[in-house]
């Protein structure tokens, strides 16, 4: 019975952590408990929801996506620079653009899958490169004068819900039924406790691999869109260093960063947690560099927690 | 004994949930070969643990020429001369065999290293050791016969004065085992005590002076070799006489052939031919390294062949991965369980149900009635010991972790089984329930490859045994024909004087 207790509470314990968060904040801010803030919070993390998708599924195989920052960077310019510079028109903009970040996902797990290269290094890569190409592209001057319809997406209202949320939402119920509800997630669970074992089950690794990887590109892809219509202007400097954020929320949220275990609403929390954290610090005004060395010691301590916990079940 | 360098008395050891050692007292005289002997989980391992100072024990005392310890740490076990040869060696391969002596403690001129001592020293106790290897040699290029050596020579650059070894002839070939014991003897000459950890009872028939059987953590007995018999020790050993260890089934004569390879060489086999027929258990005998894993590694797909043919149902097959292999209907149950066979993190349910994923399936999403009911099935039909279906699969026993493997074929439909070393590590009860499933499994048609490094259980399962050695097949016996000393022979025929 007390057993259990504990179990449950070690499964829940990122729940309890962001309830007291709320707490905190609450008490200690007049602003922060209020409908138009909470929504503000939920706007504020709805990309780094969407990106920790994709990031989720390649740490469950026990890799990692640094190429997120950058690829959020290039959609910023190559989808501003699609529809302002060639005069395209906006889904057609957005379909293709989310088709090449699928595609350097898709690279970046070839490259891991077929060359067995580590996946630190080739998104390391892959981050260099795109990050350059944005600079490339716009000369490293913001490209403005979006269409107006495509503000929708970052900056509309369905009803009193912001767009992203939505958005948001809906990626996360995709990313859940993907990992819950079809053999894919099985695979991906399999193959990130252990691989050879996954292989000589009949999964064909390499593909699994790829499809990962190119998901992180997808859904990363798709928070840079939102990125881009929320500031309403193409930034080369857009998502730079966001794939620390995106990182940091799915390992709070618990993902193993050894692979093989998590879960999706778990990541949920993390987002959230990082979310109310950023924006409660704001509303305390704390500064932006203080920030920083929080975020940092967060990130310490969740991937503290990870090992600790790992070395309990090993004895 | 009287005059005993190492003693262990009543030494107790608990770890959470298990006694691995109970009791248990234990002594090695100068000049002495004692061997120690007990079926896997008996606590051999645990007991030198506590010698070397990886394992504090509960209770009791060590005594180390005379001085008495109620634990040890690794460097006490160094400064009392007590030196353990473990499977796994403790070797850098990119280094020489002299720098690998003297791993840890280099021998210096100034700030450097001084080679040309280490070498002439190393050179100095191979030459005690009356074998020959160049200490200049990088270890990487020597055989494993030949590291062992080199672990051997460290310990007794050390001034070892208590020799444990585990296993020591596992991973060798039989001429590599003959030149161990040369060594061995002439070490026991010199008055050094050696501890000798096996499971091949003509190997400790051949060498020790005393055995002691373990079961369960328990000390059983102590005798001499002399005084003994290999039946006598299976008996202490699993507790029962051996004629009940396999389950009883009726020959099936059937000559339809459901596996062949022709001529079939790649993955470090040579010209491999042979039938295996339906219903029939083929068992495929040999020393470690003899091929055969490599051999079962290509009928699955995991390995690429070069040349010859297999033909699975009298058609050819070509599998490329293990996929391809598991759709034709073969099945592979591999040697190393929790690295290669059960997935230890998720559930039973998952387990089961993992070759079948995308057949269960409708536009990806699973349906989960099935999923659920397959390994349902499989839990009740394979005996599964288990609360619920959603329990992680390391938290189950051995035995219970490759009937989950098994289920997973089941479930595939497999009719042609590859059974690796299936019992390795499972304790005697869970043992007899495997092999009655593979008797199961024979009476529904199916057809089973067994490979077994363990005598008994290859001539207890199998109707027909071939042997390999070195990537080759060099005997093939009827029943009527098995026997022990035929299928060594055979094992070690192409090694034979290579050393």
């Amino acid at each position: 019975m007390q057993k259990q207790i504990v179990k449950i509470i070690k499964e829940k314990a990122i729940f309890l952590v962001l309830i007291a968060m709320v707490l905190f904040f609450s008490i200690v801010t007049r602003t922060f408990l209020t409908v138009d803030n909470l929504f503000n919070v939920a706007r504020q993390v709805s990309m780094l929801g969407i990106a920790s998708i994709g990031m989720t599924f390649v740490i469950l195989l026990g890799g990692i996506d640094l190429s997120t920052g950058s690829i959020i960077t290039f959609v910023n310019i190559i989808t501003a620079y699609m529809m302002v510079n060639m005069g395209m028109n906006m889904w057609p903009a957005i379909l293709l653009t989310l088709a090449m970040c699928t595609l350097i996902g898709l690279f970046n797990g070839f490259a891991v899958a077929t060359f067995h290269m580590p996946p630190l290094i080739v998104t390391f890569a892959t981050q260099t490169i795109f990050a350059g190409v944005a600079y490339m592209i716009s000369g490293g001057m913001p490209i403005s004068g979006l269409p107006e319809t495509f503000a929708v997406i970052g900056q509309g209202y369905m009803g009193v819900v912001p767009v992203p949320v939505i958005i948001m939402i809906f990626a996360f119920a995709v990313g859940g039924v993907i990992l819950n509800k079809t053999y894919f997630g099985r695979y991906f669970y399999a193959l990130g406790g252990n691989e050879e074992a996954a292989e000589l089950s009949g999964i064909k690794v390499k593909n699994i691999k790829m499809l990962v990887f190119a998901l992180s590109g997808l859904f990363g892809g798709i928070a840079g869109i939102v990125m881009l219509s929320r500031t309403n202007s193409g930034q080369a400097t857009a998502g730079r260093g966001y794939e620390f954020d995106v990182i940091t929320a799915v390992v709070l949220g618990g993902v193993s960063l050894s692979g093989g275990s998590g879960k999706m609403l778990n990541v949920v929390a993390g987002v959230l947690i990082l979310g109310v954290l950023s924006n409660g610090m704001v509303l305390m005004n704390v500064s932006s560099y203080a920030q920083m060395v929080i975020k940092g010691i967060i990130l310490l301590l969740a991937v503290g927690f990870d090992c600790v916990q790992k070395k309990g079940l090993v004895k | 004994m009287e005059n005993s360098v190492l003693q262990l008395q009543h030494i107790k050891k608990t770890y959470p949930g298990v006694v691995a050692l109970d009791d248990v007292s234990f002594d090695v005289a100068r000049g002495e070969i004692h061997a120690l002997i007990g079926e896997n989980g008996a606590g051999k391992s645990t007991l030198i643990k506590t010698c070397s100072g990886a394992a504090i024990p509960d209770f009791g005392r060590i005594v180390v020429n005379g001085n008495s310890f109620s634990s040890m740490t690794p460097q006490l076990a160094m400064q009392n001369g007590i030196a353990i040869i473990y499977q796994e060696f403790n070797l850098v391969g990119e280094l020489s065999v002299a720098e690998n002596v003297f791993l840890g403690r280099p021998v210096r001129k100034g700030i450097f290293i001084d080679n040309e001592v280490m070498e002439e020293e190393t050179r100095k106790v191979f030459q005690i050791l009356n074998i020959e290897i160049d200490p200049k040699t990088l270890v990487k290029d020597l055989t494993v016969g030949y590291q062992q050596m080199v672990e051997i020579a460290k310990a007794i650059q050390q001034d070892a004065r208590i020799l444990i070894m585990d296993e020591p002839s596992a991973p060798l070939t039989g001429a590599e085992v003959e030149s161990m014991f040369r060594v061995i003897l002439h070490l026991k000459e010199a008055g050094v005590a050696i501890v000798y950890i096996s499971h091949r009872l003509n190997e400790i028939f051949e060498i020790s002076d005393r055995i002691t059987i373990l079961r369960d953590g328990h000390y059983i007995k102590t005798v001499p070799t002399k005084e003994t018999s290999a039946d006598e020790l299976v008996m202490y050993m699993v507790g029962r006489a051996l004629t009940e260890t396999y389950p009883s089934r009726s020959v099936i004569k059937n000559q339809e052939v459901v596996f062949e390879m022709q001529n079939v060489s790649g993955n470090g086999d040579k010209n491999l031919s042979f039938q295996v027929h339906k219903g029939e258990v083929l068992g495929l005998g040999g020393l470690i390294g003899a091929g055969r894993t490599e051999a079962a590694e290509m009928i699955f797909g995991a390995a690429p062949i070069q040349s010859g043919k297999m033909l699975l149902n009298g058609r050819e097959i070509h599998p490329r991965s293990p996929r391809e292999a598991i759709d034709l209907g073969i099945a592979l149950v591999p040697e190393d369980r929790k690295r290669q066979g059960a997935l230890l993190g998720i559930d039973i349910k998952s387990n089961i149900n993992m070759a079948v994923y995308q057949s269960i399936s409708k536009a990806s999403l699973i349906d989960t009635k099935t999923e659920t009911k397959t390994a349902e099935k499989y839990k009740e039909e394979l005996h599964i010991k288990t609360p619920s279906l959603h329990q992680l699969v390391k938290n189950l026993s051995g035995g219970n972790q490759q009937k989950v493997v098994l289920g997973r074929w089941l479930a595939a439909n497999a009719e042609f089984l590859i059974f690796d070393e299936p019992t390795r590590g499972i304790d005697v009860g869970a043992k007899y329930e495997i092999y009655m499933l593979m008797n199961d499994l024979l009476r529904q048609g199916k057809t089973i490859l067994l490979i077994s490094s363990e005598m008994e259980e290859l001539m207890g399962m199998s109707d027909r045994i071939i042997v390999m050695s070195e990537g080759s097949i060099t005997g093939e016996l009827s029943k009527e024909e098995f026997d022990q000393e035929r299928i060594m022979n055979y094992a070690s025929r192409v090694g034979e004087g290579v050393g």
